[in-house]
């Protein structure tokens, strides 16, 4: 896996940053606007996947590796325990929010919600990120 | 195929089509309510309507479809995000494991 032409890799640099960011968006404002952590982690992992189609594998894995995706997921899945339990630790119910509400629109609105789907956002994209890599790299193995 | 054979399935999906187009429009409910439930006679609201009307006050968020996702039914979503987790240590077990048979 050499990679495309200097024009896709090109293209995929430059949007890079921006897919990155709308699915950053995307999870940020899931209280706010349709979307949430599930479709912003799945939009953060399709733009790694656009590199990895753009630049091969072996230039992606310089960047990035197994292991800090997977304990990008583990991180995600703990931080949203985290914020279930924080309601048991303030005298609350479990997932209960502890946070106040905040004005309606307001990104620091809606209670727990922002820090689950931030958690959310971290877990879903890891873990996408982590079957595509496994998958590649399972199939490179056997090809071998 | 042969030409009854495909004029009949053109016919099974027409007369589908025709009962989807004739149930949406005679006999559900309006386009944007919510049906209401009876119980014992007694007529009440559906609990998307309790959402509606309720959830703005009671978690602050704007979007109504998280306050179901995270707050009304949050330990459905609890689970899910495990499910999701699961799968993806499953994936990684599996495809480990063939890799070191090699």
């Amino acid at each position: 896996m050499a990679g495309m032409t200097v024009i896709v890799k090109t293209i995929s640099r430059i949007m890079f940053p921006f897919v990155f960011l709308f699915g950053a968006y995307v999870i940020f404002h899931g209280h706010l606007t349709p979307g949430g952590g599930f479709p912003g982690g799945v939009i953060i992992a399709a733009a790694v996947a656009m590199l990895v189609l753009a630049y091969g594998l072996e230039r992606v894995l310089k960047s990035t590796s197994f292991l800090q995706a997977e304990i990008l997921d583990t991180l995600g899945s703990m931080a949203i325990a985290l914020v279930c339990i924080l309601g048991l630790i303030f005298g609350a119910y479990f997932l209960e929010t502890v946070f106040p509400l905040g004005v309606l629109g307001q990104i620091f609105s809606g209670g727990n919600f922002l820090w689950l789907y931030i958690g959310v956002g971290i877990k879903v994209a890891a873990g996408i990120l982590l079957i595509l890599l496994a998958m590649l790299l399972w199939d490179r193995g056997e090809s071998k | 195929m042969g030409k009854g054979r495909r004029a009949l399935s053109l016919a099974l999906v027409a007369i589908i089509a025709v009962t989807f187009i004739y149930s949406v429009n005679f006999t559900m409910p309006a386009f944007g309510t919510f049906p209401t439930r009876e119980i014992n006679g007694k007529v009440e609201n559906s609990v998307g309507q309790l959402y509606l009307e309720n959830a703005i006050w009671q978690t602050g968020a704007a979007n109504v479809v998280t306050t179901v996702v995270w707050g009304y039914r949050g330990y459905d979503t609890l689970g899910e995000s495990t499910v999701l987790f699961t799968a993806v240590i499953g994936v990684i077990t599996v495809l480990r494991a063939v890799r070191r048979d090699e």
